[in-house]
């Protein structure tokens, strides 16, 4: 007999139980509610069956390396060695646990490397791949040759390598997820990039403050403020513009996590700005609210583009209204 | 809407010769005429037994004869159904649709774009096929497909939908599902013939006095450059569950490029920023 | 480049045209070895479906001697290639987890299954059967010879091969065994009394591709959509093809949702539907008059002692209240009391007591091919005479009015209105149309006059014979037909020769005197019965000997599956075999068949599957309440899988008559054999176990012929051998080619003289496949039809009395005065060279007696027959009765029920108070029963079928809002429905498509119906209630069907109990209502 149980992909709560004719009025909550019909409450798209703490783990880990990098170049450039280092060690970590985590998210782990199979232009995924599989060694020689200063100029030119690739590993992520149909993700994939730059922006200089003495950590510290002013007019800019969708942003577990994230953001940058220029333990705060805050940010993003994917309203209205509004030229 | 922006979207007059195939076959789908579906699901079974996909649970869902509740790794051919009182007056106060939903085989198919494998891959039917033995099961074509179709079966971990019974294709059989039909309303063949056929049984609907009639996936023109597999429905496409205007995800990825560039520039510059006042000691 | 290199894709999207590997370079190894199963199978091996009687043709592949796939045969005529759900599932069935490879036996007083060896069971079974046969042996009953036993009963039939049913009716007969029965007694017996007493035949008069040609297409009765998925193909085409199509149906079906458009009625008022559109025919005068006149009895001259329901309140003359009974001599032609063998067919005027037995055997399912005897009529071809048929149904029918429609079907006007003008509109010389039904007509206590209605309807319209039209039966398992013709009946011998009865001084001339013909086919009934008797006894029978028609039990009345139970019930029937059928869930009163089986020493299952009727004993609902103690039941149990259709040989006859050869492809596994190999093997036992004895009630199992060859490691008798007997030999050893070859006198043998020419030229007939595409849409090359491969039957009436078609748009049949022939696609239902102007000379008889335009060539009289003066036992025209168990007062006549029904008052099986007798408003509510097309019957083929159960995995009901608002239940939710029977669990489906109806004052009120399926039972993969713990056993009076579709019931919310509980419940119920043994049984 076949295995019982359900399939995979399958998103959401069972099908209401009721026999929907046309519109299904639903009571007002923030925005303006539109009409619109479903097939039995159920929804259209197959919500991602990544796990959060893989792939928003991912994400934010793999922001935090490339930001990390650049800052470690900084560093190297302007002789902030400890900077450099905490920073050079910990882009290698974060990629190394990200990669973890994608690999853990594989339903099929072992097959990790068929991702080496072909390079896919069009997938997200495949560049960063290929681009993590120059960056992921580069961070790695910067990180060893810095710890054990065996082979600097191989390492210093690593350390380039890996700043010149770390804005591609802190952005492409945002591709990845914008390159979807999830109307969350999708419709704000002018905002998100800048989103997740800032996002790891902050991480970086979060982990910085939390690493790095107070006196070496000024670049982080400008670097926190200007990642948290980002990062909020970014996603203020997203939520804006999204429309409807923009309600998966701020209700439920999405909007509780981006709540925490904007509040630690803010706190993070101005903790950091102020008192942690002064005493190492305000500084590590600070950073530690920032890494907090770009993990939730993450998540939360994650959280909203999944219940974005669960409630057919999400695709039906804003398509319905994109075609009533496309001329009826045809 | 057919300005993409990406070169990887030709046209979509053939997907097959844009993918590297020298001299294809003709492009082959589906055209799934509602209008005659007996809502008996052969298409599922037939499905299931052909490509021994398993069985998907028990389980009574109330919705009305409907327990296989949507596509899914385990189920590649669902079938709608929908109850609706009271339009006319005529003694048919009373309409019953029944619909077969499958992967529609787009002409831009966003899961194929996004798999990083190659496990998703378009073949010289101009079908979208995945690949068992090379899928990695990271499932970035589950949200990518803006039909909700393809899924990551649990107990293999890889990816699985529709495939155009790429296996009976390539001997010159037709699909399992639309073999089994008993009323044939899966017609199988050359995509060409099928959306003239499709325009025609539209016109006699109409004709017949079914003005709500309407093709669904057919058009070239559309978000997804067409479908391989496309309907004749009887209502709005959300009424049956499908979106009413679906878009290939990577027909805005140069665009995102571009945004994910500026960003990453921006990056560049405020981290460079960070460290202007100098050296500090 | 090194190999793995060279594979390694990104290589080829670099160097090759697929820059974005989005195609040829992102191909992998296995995708580029793909080759599918079809291709690399060793043979494919030509099938048919083994579910539903649409008869799909099947591909089976096969690889290294295993079943890897099974799809639709495209050159199939009947199917193109299609399958519906189940045959999809077929090799999930036929391969699946599901089936069992091994004998089972539980032992009496057994708590589990032990294993046996499947020779040991075979002769332990050999024993039982014998022991049996003796401990119920009678030699006389009542002073009557009647040779026969008792003891034991089969029952099922219809999922066999017709090689199969041959097998285990000759075996039984000839072991003396009479309680032989199928499934066709449940499902559709009606149809054979029905379209046998119309128009000489029991069988659908077309076949449904044949529905293209029609310009309406009546579904009533039928829920065809779901229940013969691909046999809907055609009404598709139809309706493409413009045909309107109209659903009347209690509920809004996947039929219905493809029809034009739908008509709600009330279960069980059908008579009343159909006799309001006879009623508009006849006062509107849209009836094809040349038809009429020229090809039915509507000139015909009744007695002057009959009298109508118009005259007794609903009742006919000659009703005999204590026995239940009427005495129908009044409702003859004029003047055929005068002859000898008028009446009763089987019947010597002078012993009425002979007519009691007949009568209570359902006597008319014998007129499956041949009508009853009458004499030429007196006519008035004017219609005028008051006693003609035709003003008697004018005058029957004249209260059948619109708003009496209305009334007892709850049908509004304007709807019933419209369907009369789409029928109307679309019959006479131009158009036809087609009326399609099944079991939502046969399961009546008035079954048979449900169809008797449509007959009487599609004769003054025109519309048999020609194309497009007729009336077409949807039968039910792949074989039920079949099991038919080659019954597994107890009332009848093959080829629908009635069993004989138990008369004193009956031989085999009586025997036929009493019933055959003196006119028509029916004429040469005694050449069919000798020649049946020499394929039977071969040698052994002689002239002399009376061709052993004395070795042939005897019947003395009803021996029907219901009356086994009673039998089982009482004690004297001690073994049972169930050869494919589930009575534990699909029969009437589900838990009366659980009982009757409970004492029973031996019950021997042969299924796929541990069935609920395998499994009773050991976790049925009585052990779950307390009353069956499995320690306690003594009952031993011998379970023997069986093999599949893949796995055997033989003939299925599907729903049009059409019998097709499937191929076996592998060998049957473990275990499992085919019931030809059982019967085979058990008979040869048999018969090695009796050699030499000299007991006369041994003499016919010695004297049988049973000597088949076999092959193959299993020794699997010769399915070919068999059919070839069927088909029958002439005196030369020669197969014969039809059954016009046969003879009385003894050189000609026949085991079913309709099938006679399936093996002409020695060749299998049924096994041949010329493909659609290479023949008109008759398709006469595929398979073969009965009689003489004839595919739309009376067709000599699709053109007139001239012999020219009726018009050039229906055209069928015409005479060709050049060949002196009558030509067109189909084999004429004639004598291909009888002149239209042939005219018999006075004496002539049999196939001579029948006049050029006379196209009824099994009537008597050559007609169809509008008003049946003989052959039924519930009346000559249909009147309205209600249901035996009805919340509505019978709004025609004062006569509430068929005062003819059968029913069994008893413990365990009491019939409700209805209409207005007090305590019927504690069963407000009609259930209805149906199928689903995900699942099949009683479940054995679809619940243990994964692919199947998915789809409808629980069992449910449906409710309309109102009746949800009225008895608080919630979708989602459960209910629990109780009958006086029993009470059930179900899923509540809150649905629309369950419509209340408005039945008109006074007083004016709203009947809700109940669907139920009925496909579930406790065991399996899916599980649920069966439907069956809430119907009675409460049956038509000419054949003895269930009435099933249309009873009476409570509903509440919530789980029924467990435990005993559930049976406190039904019995509060059975004190609130009143019930006792005389509840509903009196006429
Ligand atoms: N899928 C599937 N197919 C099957 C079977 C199966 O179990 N499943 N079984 C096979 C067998 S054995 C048989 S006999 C056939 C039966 O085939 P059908 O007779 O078509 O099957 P049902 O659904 O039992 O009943 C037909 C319809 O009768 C309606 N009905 C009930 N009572 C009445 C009434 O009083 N008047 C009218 N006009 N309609 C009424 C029911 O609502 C239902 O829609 O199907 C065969 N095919
Ligand atoms: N309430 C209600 N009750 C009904 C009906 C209804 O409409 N309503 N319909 C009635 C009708 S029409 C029918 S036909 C009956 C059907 O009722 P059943 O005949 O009792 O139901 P099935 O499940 O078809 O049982 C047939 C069994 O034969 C087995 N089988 C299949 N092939 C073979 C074979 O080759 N050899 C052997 N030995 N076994 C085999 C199957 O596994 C199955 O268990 O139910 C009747 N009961
Ligand atoms: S429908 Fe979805 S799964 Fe199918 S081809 Fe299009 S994108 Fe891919
Ligand atoms: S899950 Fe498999 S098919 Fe889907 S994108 Fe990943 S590798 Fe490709
Ligand atoms: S084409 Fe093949 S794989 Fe696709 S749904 Fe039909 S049977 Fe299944
Ligand atoms: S097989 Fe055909 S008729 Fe049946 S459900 Fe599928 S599409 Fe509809
Ligand atoms: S169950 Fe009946 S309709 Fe379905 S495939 Fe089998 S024979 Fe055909
Ligand atoms: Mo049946």
């Amino acid at each position: 007999m076949a295995p019982r149980g359900r399939g995979g992909g399958r998103a959401g709560p069972r099908g209401r139980r009721v026999v929907p004719r046309r519109a299904v009025p639903v009571s007002p909550r923030r925005r303006r509610e539109p009409e619109f019909i479903s097939y039995y409450g159920r929804p259209i798209l197959n919500e991602p069956v990544w796990a959060a703490t893989d792939i928003a783990g991912y994400f934010f880990l793999g922001g935090m390396a490339g930001a990390s990098s650049l800052l470690a170049a900084g560093a190297e450039l302007t002789d902030r060695p400890a900077l450099a280092r905490a920073s050079k060690v910990g882009a290698l970590g974060a990629i190394s646990l990200s990669l973890v985590a994608l690999v853990h998210d594989l339903g099929r782990p072992a097959r990790f490397l068929n991702m080496l199979r072909v390079f896919k232009p069009t997938s997200p995924m495949s560049v960063g791949v290929w681009v993590l599989g120059a960056y992921a060694p580069a961070a790695g020689i910067a990180a060893a040759s810095d710890l054990t200063g065996i082979a600097r100029p191989a390492g210093r030119a690593a350390a380039a390598g890996a700043a010149a690739l770390g804005p591609v590993v802190a952005s492409y992520t945002s591709v990845l997820m914008c390159n979807t149909a999830i109307p969350a993700w999708h419709e704000g994939y002018r905002e998100m990039p800048f989103v997740f730059v800032a996002s790891a922006a902050s991480a970086a200089a979060g982990l910085a403050l939390v690493a790095v003495p107070c006196d070496q950590a000024g670049p982080a510290r400008t670097l926190a403020v200007a990642g948290a002013v980002g990062e909020l007019a970014a996603s203020h800019r997203l939520t804006s513009r999204l429309g409807l969708v923009a309600d998966t942003y701020d209700t439920g577990r999405a909007g509780t996590l981006i709540k925490a994230a904007k509040v630690m953001t803010a706190a993070g940058a101005v903790l950091g700005a102020t008192a942690g220029r002064r005493t190492r333990p305000a500084s590590m705060v600070a950073g530690a609210a920032l890494l907090a805050a770009s993990a939730c940010t993450r998540f939360g993003i994650f959280a909203a583009g999944v219940a974005s994917a669960r409630d057919p309203k999400y695709v039906v209205a804003p398509q319905r209204e994109r075609r009533a509004s496309a001329t009826p030229a045809a | 809407m057919s300005d993409f922006t990406l070169p990887v979207h030709h046209d979509g007059a053939d997907p097959a010769r844009d993918t590297g195939y020298v001299d294809p076959p003709p492009r082959m789908g589906f055209f799934t005429d509602t209008s005659i579906c007996i809502g008996c699901k052969a298409c599922e079974v037939a499905c299931k037994e052909w490509n021994e996909v398993p069985e998907d649970g028990l389980e009574w869902t109330g919705m009305s004869f409907d327990n296989t509740q949507g596509l899914s790794a385990d189920s590649w051919r669902h079938v709608a159904f929908i109850e609706q009182p009271a339009v006319a007056e005529d003694g048919k106060d009373f309409r019953w649709l029944m619909a077969s939903d499958v992967c529609k085989h787009c002409t831009h198919a966003a899961c194929l774009d996004v798999c990083p494998t190659g496990a998703l891959f378009r073949t010289e039917f101009g079908t979208v096929v995945v690949q068992d033995d090379v899928c990695n099961g990271c499932g970035y074509c589950v949200p990518a497909c803006p039909y909700g179709v393809v899924a990551i079966r649990e107990s293999d971990g890889g990816a699985h939908k529709c495939t155009l019974c790429y296996d009976r294709l390539e001997v010159g059989q037709e699909p399992a599902c639309a073999k089994a039909c008993p009323t044939d309303s899966i017609q199988f063949g050359e995509l060409e013939t099928l959306r003239a056929r499709a325009g025609e049984r539209v016109e006699a609907l109409h004709a017949a006095g079914v003005e709500e009639a309407q093709l669904y996936g057919h058009d070239p023109e559309d978000g997804v450059g067409g479908d391989g597999a496309f309907f004749l429905l009887l209502d709005e496409p959300e009424v049956y569950g499908l979106p009413p205007d679906p878009v290939v995800t990577t027909r805005d990825l140069a665009s995102m490029w571009r945004h994910a560039g500026a960003a990453a520039g921006a990056l560049v510059l405020v981290v460079g920023a960070s460290f202007l006042g100098g050296r500090s000691r | 480049m090194t190999g793995p290199v060279r594979g390694w894709p990104v290589l080829r999207q670099a160097l090759g045209r697929d820059r974005t590997a989005r195609g040829a370079a992102a191909k992998s190894a296995a995708t580029s070895r793909l080759q599918p199963r079809t291709t690399t199978a060793d043979r494919v091996v030509k099938s048919i479906c083994p579910y539903c009687a649409v008869g799909c043709g099947q591909d089976v592949y096969v690889k290294d001697d295993k079943v890897v796939q099974i799809e639709g045969d495209p050159d199939s005529p009947v199917s193109r290639g299609r399958l519906c759900p189940k045959g999809s599932a077929s090799l999930q069935l036929t391969t699946g987890a599901a089936r069992e490879h091994h004998v089972l036996y539980r032992r009496p007083h057994g708590t589990d299954w032990e294993a046996l060896d499947l020779d040991t069971a075979m002769d332990m079974i050999a024993d039982r059967v014998l022991s049996a046969r003796r401990e119920g042996w009678q030699w006389t009953v009542e002073g009557k010879d009647v040779r026969r036993t008792m003891g034991l009963a089969t029952l099922g039939g219809a999922t066999l091969d017709n090689e199969e049913n041959y097998l285990i009716k000759k075996l039984m007969t000839a072991l003396g065994v009479i309680q032989v029965e199928n499934q066709a007694r449940v499902c559709h017996s009606s149809t054979v009394a029905a379209l046998g007493t119309s128009f000489g035949r029991g069988g659908a008069t077309t076949f449904p591709r044949d529905l293209t040609n029609s310009d309406c297409i009546v579904i009533q009765g039928s829920n065809m959509a779901e229940a013969h998925p691909v046999a809907f193909q055609w009404v598709t085409e139809a309706k493409a093809r413009g045909a309107t199509i109209i659903h009347v149906d209690p509920r809004f079906s996947r039929t219905t949702a493809l029809a034009d458009f739908h008509v709600p009625t009330r279960a069980g008022t059908d008579i009343a539907f159909l006799g309001g559109i006879i009623n508009h025919v006849l006062t509107e005068g849209r009836h094809f008059r040349e038809y009429v006149e020229a090809y039915t009895n509507a000139a015909a001259i009744i007695d002057e002692d009959f009298q109508d329901t118009e005259d007794l309140d609903g009742l006919f003359s000659g009703f005999q209240p204590e026995t239940h009974s009427y005495d129908y001599t009044s409702w003859q032609y004029d003047g055929a009391l005068v002859q000898a063998a008028s009446g009763e067919r089987d019947s010597d005027p002078a012993a009425s007591q002979r007519r009691e037995s007949v009568t209570s055997s359902g006597h008319g399912e014998s007129h499956g091919s041949g009508g009853h005897d009458v004499p030429d009529p007196k006519t008035d071809p004017t219609l005028q005479d008051p006693r003609c048929v035709w003003q008697i149904l004018k005058r029957h029918y004249a209260r059948y009015t619109p708003e009496m429609v209305e009334r007892t079907c709850g049908v509004p006007q304007p709807l019933f209105r419209r369907v009369c003008d789409a029928v109307c509109d679309n019959s006479g010389r131009d158009r036809t149309t087609a009326f399609v039904y099944a079991v939502g007509w046969t399961q009546h206590t008035a079954g048979v006059q449900y169809i008797r209605a449509a007959s009487i309807l599609q004769l003054l319209l025109g519309n048999i014979g020609r194309p497009g039209g007729g009336i077409m039966a949807m039968r039910g398992h792949a074989s039920i037909q079949g099991s038919s013709d080659i019954p597994t009946l107890y009332d009848l011998l093959p080829g629908y020769l009635p069993m004989p009865h138990a008369h004193e001084h009956e031989d085999l001339d009586t025997y036929v005197q009493a019933d055959e013909a003196r006119k028509g086919f029916w004429g040469n009934m005694g050449s069919y019965t000798v020649s049946l008797l020499k394929a039977w006894f071969g040698d052994a029978a002689t002239r002399d000997n009376d061709f052993c028609f004395g070795l042939l039990p005897r019947l003395t009345g009803g021996h029907s599956t219901y009356d086994t139970v009673i039998e089982q019930l009482e004690g004297r029937c001690k073994g049972y075999m169930l050869l494919g059928e589930n009575p534990a869930v699909g029969s009437a009163n589900v838990r009366l068949q659980r009982q009757g089986m409970a004492n029973l020493d031996w019950l021997v299952v042969r299924d796929f599957s541990l069935i609920e009727s395998a499994t009773w004993w050991k976790d049925g609902p009585e052990v779950e309440s307390g009353e069956l103690r499995t320690e306690d039941n003594a009952t031993e149990v011998f379970f023997l899988p069986a093999a599949s259709h893949t796995e055997k040989s033989g003939t299925f006859t599907n729903t049009q008559r059409l019998l097709q050869w499937h191929h076996a492809a592998v060998e049957p596994a473990g275990d499992a054999r085919s019931d030809l190999w059982f019967m085979y093997h058990l008979g040869r036992r048999i018969r090695e176990k009796l050699a030499g004895s000299n007991d006369p009630i041994d003499e016919p199992v010695l004297a049988l012929t049973w000597d088949y060859p076999t092959h193959g490691p299993l020794a699997e008798p010769s399915a070919e051998a068999i059919l070839a007997e069927i088909n029958g030999y002439d005196g030369d050893g020669r197969p014969i080619s039809s059954y016009t070859q046969l003879a009385n006198d003894g050189s000609t043998s026949c085991g079913c003289w309709i099938y006679a020419g399936v093996y002409a030229d020695g060749v299998n007939q049924a096994a041949r496949r010329k493909p659609v595409g290479e023949q008109d849409w008759i398709a006469p090359e595929w398979g073969w039809a009965w009689p003489a491969n004839r595919r739309i039957l009376y067709n000599r009436a699709s053109a007139d009395p001239d012999g020219a078609p009726w018009s050039a748009r229906k055209a069928l049949l015409r005479w060709d005065e050049e060949e002196g022939t009558w030509t067109g696609p189909d084999v004429p239902d004639f004598e291909a060279d009888k002149r239209p102007d042939y005219r018999p000379a006075e004496d002539a008889v049999g196939p001579a007696a029948i006049a050029g335009d006379e196209p009824f060539i099994m009537q008597a009289d050559g007609r169809g027959w509008l008003y049946v003066p003989a052959g039924l036992t519930d009346g000559p025209l249909p009147a309205h009765y209600e249901a035996q168990d009805s919340p509505v007062q019978n709004p025609l006549y004062g006569q509430q029920r068929n005062p003819v029904r059968k029913t069994y008052p008893r413990k365990g099986n009491r019939y409700h108070p209805s209409g207005d007798e007090p305590g019927a408003g504690v069963f407000p509510y009609i259930i209805t029963t149906y199928r689903l097309t995900e699942h099949f019957t009683a479940g054995g083929m679809s619940r243990w079928t994964p692919y199947l159960a998915e789809l409808q995995p629980e069992m449910f009901c449906e409710v309309s809002p109102e009746l949800a608002g009225e008895r608080d239940l919630v979708h989602g939710d459960w209910a629990t429905v109780i009958t006086a029977r029993g009470a059930v669990e179900a899923r509540v489906l809150v649905t629309q498509r369950m419509r209340p109806l408005e039945i008109g004052g006074p007083p004016a009120r709203t009947i809700h119906t109940i669907g139920m399926p009925w496909h579930w039972g406790p065991n399996g993969y899916s599980r649920g209630d069966a439907m069956n713990e809430l119907t009675a056993i409460s049956l038509d009076p000419n054949v003895h069907i269930q009435e099933d579709k249309a009873l009476t019931a409570d509903i509440r919310p919530g789980r029924r109990p467990r435990g005993a509980e559930r049976r406190e419940l039904v019995d509060d119920y059975i004190r609130r209502a009143g019930i006792d043994d005389q509840t509903g049984s009196r006429p």
